[in-house]
């Protein structure tokens, strides 16, 4: 454990926040550019997980657990999104036969 | 410290793959590594609780999850319609200005000092467990809610109603 302490130590934690804003990006960008749904939630993932590695990183660098208690609650609430989520393709699925996002736009009364 | 450099670079090449690749099926496997590569981040920053929890919740559960929708709705093909050059164009450089501005607002505020583990073994499972349950005993009891009205939602929602008449 002491060589992995070690390892840690010196890395600036400017590179932190520029390491998950630059994945924090991507899953803004693959939120814009695809079509699936199931791919949108996936970036969706990406971006929450972005948000937890930095919140990990603040906690390590301040020495306050609470950060990765946060975490652990964002990891709950992720698992209930997706299940909510997924469920709600199945349906989409099963009454437009698309997971197209184009296929939603009926919603618009 | 080279260790968290290199280990950068494979999780946002894995990202890239993951929202650049055509077929969906592939796309979840390149998640499933970007994810492996958080655990490997977590546990260099000795978060061991996390480390264990990420590994297991996320690529064990909800990965599985994902990759258990696309085979049940039969999508793993290059089905996909894609958007147009011009959108997707659109669509990176608006997060290229994402990334510029949270960048640029980096760069004015200069706390540019090595994460200092002041005491190491705070990620650990005891001491985590002390604060979760003293100090966020209320938050932890309403997640249990959470989870059960996404329970009861999920199955409401994925249940093939008959129908009347």
């Amino acid at each position: 454990m002491e060589t992995i302490v070690e390892n840690i130590q010196g890395v600036p934690l400017n590179h932190y926040i520029l390491f998950c804003s630059i994945i924090f990006t991507i899953g803004v960008i693959g939120v814009l550019i695809r079509r699936n749904v199931i791919i949108i939630m996936m970036s969706i993932e990406l971006m929450l997980n972005s948000v937890n590695l930095l919140l990990t990183a603040f906690s390590a660098h301040s020495g306050d657990p609470a950060g990765q208690v946060f975490v652990f609650f964002i990891m709950a609430l992720a698992a209930a999104e997706v299940a909510v989520g997924l469920a709600i393709i199945v349906m989409v699925y099963r009454n437009t036969r698309s997971v197209d996002i184009n296929a939603l736009n009926r919603l618009r009364g | 410290m080279s260790v968290f450099y290199f280990v950068a670079f494979l999780s946002i090449f894995f990202a890239l793959m993951t929202i650049f690749t055509k077929n969906p099926v592939h796309s979840v496997l390149y998640l499933v590594i970007t994810f492996f590569t958080f655990t490997v981040h977590y546990i260099l920053l000795n978060a061991q609780f996390l480390a264990v929890v990420n590994f297991i919740v996320y690529m064990g559960a909800i990965m599985v999850l994902f990759l258990f929708v696309l085979m049940l709705l039969n999508l793993n093909k290059d089905t996909e319609p894609l958007k147009s050059n011009l959108v997707k164009l659109m669509g990176v450089i608006a997060g290229a200005c994402l990334l510029l501005t949270v960048g640029g607002s980096l760069r004015v505020l200069e706390i540019s000092q090595p994460i200092v583990m002041k005491n190491p073994d705070i990620g650990l499972v005891g001491n985590l467990g002390k604060v979760l349950f003293s100090d966020f005993l209320l938050p932890f009891e309403i997640s249990s809610i959470l989870l059960l009205t996404a329970m009861v939602g999920a199955v409401l929602l994925a249940k093939n109603e008959p129908k009347k008449a």
